[in-house]
């Protein structure tokens, strides 16, 4: 039985998936609902309850959209996988995946476009939130919009990947929110998205630096707001090489541990 | 390559919560041959799954030698030889959010040569409920759905892991209709199930398991010796009932009737059932 038979491609089937997460996303519409808008509910609570500048010509409001957009990053990817993954191990998707010829990759890829279209959407929405309403003005330089770019680009793929390597820790799918939302709001109000970063304690300031989320918000500020900010950051400035350094190593680490840590049946 | 699978020596351990070792399957030989629908029975905790899953694919044996469909799973390209494999497994819950129609075609994705998507429907008589989404599925109904996934991409053998349980008796007979269906198209069967008389209606040749090794495997008529064992002959003669266990039925029975005129009443001869020989078998433990 030697037969050589031409099967679909790695890419074509990760395509494939992808259209299918987005539909079954789509599908649950609490989840849209809570995904999508949700950090437009809290613009609008943070928005009416913190307005002053915060430095001249920067409004706290600003500040939050800013760390918002980098806490979507954190949430369509690292919250939304790290807990949908563990359900799908227990309603027996990854399983039943697992038994076809479809790669591993395919899965994985999939899980990116799905993540990379909620993204897409709500950074959409946040922004246009944030220029209707609290003065955001999107980038007018190249420079900017490369910053941009990168920025996005290695939060959603850092966020994406950590969410598959943490999926492993929750023990089922029940208690998997128990487990990662904790993780997410306590580095939300660390890393400069509730407070403004530099008025936080130093240990709050050290702790949060050793995660990507502080980085992506640092990153994503410099994007948005105007460049005289970047002297009222802890460094005196933006650090990009410095924020794309942090996030490739989780990057590179959290590829690792998916590889070799990544569980299709519940223990 | 008349066997689809062949199987020597098959070991598998695991430690269980305490760290102690469970020899869960000690040593086994099974050959299915191409073509055939080859039943595994066993009480729970037997083997049978950790057979089946390593035939499968999903896990690695300890020791022992393998040939599914001419290939050890464990060391081959794992895609192209799923490619030719299908997979009912264990109840699932599975793409709840998706219709029938929507969860094949894409499933049918991953194949080099699918079967057509409304065929397959048809094939396990899911019409009515095409854009019915996995939720709104009876049980029945949802088990039909994992065996159009396991047959989607035109297998050349087929794992059905309890494929009934849960079923009412109608639902079982139609479910049968449709695995022998599968079987006039040349698929190899390889199940597992805890119904006896599911084994004894479909499957060619059984195999039982209990602690970890292989009690017997023969035709279902043959199995345990089923074919040799004494017959059970009642009647009524002078008003009393007797009954008497015979290697010879028919010799009594002439003698019966040259005894009695006209019919003998009450006359029944039982041979064993499947179940009697397995409970045997197994130790009384089912």
């Amino acid at each position: 039985m030697s037969e050589k038979v031409k099967q679909p491609g790695v890419l074509a089937i990760g395509f494939a998936r992808g259209i299918l997460e987005i539909k079954q996303f789509m599908r649950q519409r609490e989840s849209v609902v809570f995904t999508l808008l949700f950090p437009i509910l809290l613009l609008f609570i943070f928005g009416a309850v913190f307005n002053d500048e915060i430095a001249p010509g920067v409004t706290f409001s600003q500040y939050f959209v800013a760390g918002m957009i980098a806490s979507g990053l954190v949430n369509t990817g690292f919250q939304q996988l790290a807990i949908t993954i563990p359900m799908e191990r227990d309603d027996g998707t990854l399983k039943r995946l697992r038994g076809t010829p479809a790669p591993t990759a395919s899965y994985f890829i999939g899980k990116v476009i799905l993540v990379f279209v909620s993204m897409i959407i709500q950074v959409g929405l946040l922004l246009a939130f944030g220029v209707a309403l609290y003065g955001i003005s999107l980038p007018t330089t190249a420079d900017k919009w490369i910053t941009l770019t990168w920025v996005m680009f290695l939060g959603i793929t850092s966020s994406t990947i950590l969410g598959i390597a943490f999926s492993v820790v929750p023990k089922s799918g029940r208690g998997a929110s128990a487990v990662v939302s904790p993780i997410v709001i306590i580095l939300q109000f660390f890393s400069g998205v509730f407070f403004v970063f530099t008025q936080l304690p130093t240990w709050m300031q050290n702790f949060a630096a050793l995660f990507p989320l502080k980085w992506l918000t640092q990153g994503v500020r410099s994007v948005f707001l105007p460049d005289s900010f970047a002297a009222q950051e802890v460094a005196k400035s933006w650090e990009h090489g410095r924020t794309a350094l942090v996030l490739t190593a989780w990057l590179v680490a959290g590829f690792a541990i998916a590889i070799k840590t990544f569980r299709w049946e519940r223990r | 390559m008349s066997n689809a699978i062949a199987v020597r020596a098959l070991t598998k351990s695991y430690r269980n919560g305490k760290g102690a070792r469970i020899d869960a399957v000690k040593g086994i030989d099974l050959e299915v041959a191409t073509g055939e629908i080859f039943a595994l029975l066993g009480p729970n905790g037997a083997g049978k799954t950790s057979t089946i899953e390593i035939l499968e694919g999903y896990r690695k044996r300890d020791g022992g030698e393998l040939s599914v469909l001419g290939e050890d799973p464990a060391r081959t390209n794992l895609p192209a030889w799923r490619n030719r494999v299908g997979i009912v497994l264990q109840s699932t819950k599975d793409a709840a959010d998706l219709s029938v129609v929507e969860i094949l075609t894409h499933f049918a994705k991953y194949y080099s040569h699918p079967r057509d998507v409304d065929e397959v429907i048809a094939a396990v008589g899911l019409q009515e409920k095409r854009n019915a989404r996995g939720e709104h599925l009876s049980g029945g109904q949802r088990r039909r759905l994992d065996v159009a996934l396991g047959i989607i991409g035109n297998p050349e053998l087929l794992f059905l892991d309890e494929p009934t349980t849960g079923f009412d008796p109608e639902a079982r007979r139609s479910f049968w209709d449709l695995i022998r269906s599968l079987r006039k198209n040349g698929t190899t069967i390889l199940m597992s199930t805890h119904y006896l008389d599911e084994a004894e209606a479909l499957a060619d040749r059984v195999a039982v398991m209990n602690h970890g090794v292989i009690v017997d495997c023969a035709t279902p008529e043959k199995l345990g010796g089923r074919d040799r064992e004494k017959v059970n002959v009642r009647w009524r003669e002078n008003g009393a009932l007797h009954h008497e266990l015979t290697d010879t039925p028919t010799h009594l029975v002439r003698e019966l009737a040259a005894r009695i005129p006209g019919e003998i009443p009450e006359l029944t001869m039982v041979r064993p059932t499947l179940e009697e020989i397995y409970l045997q078998m197994i130790g009384g433990q089912a």
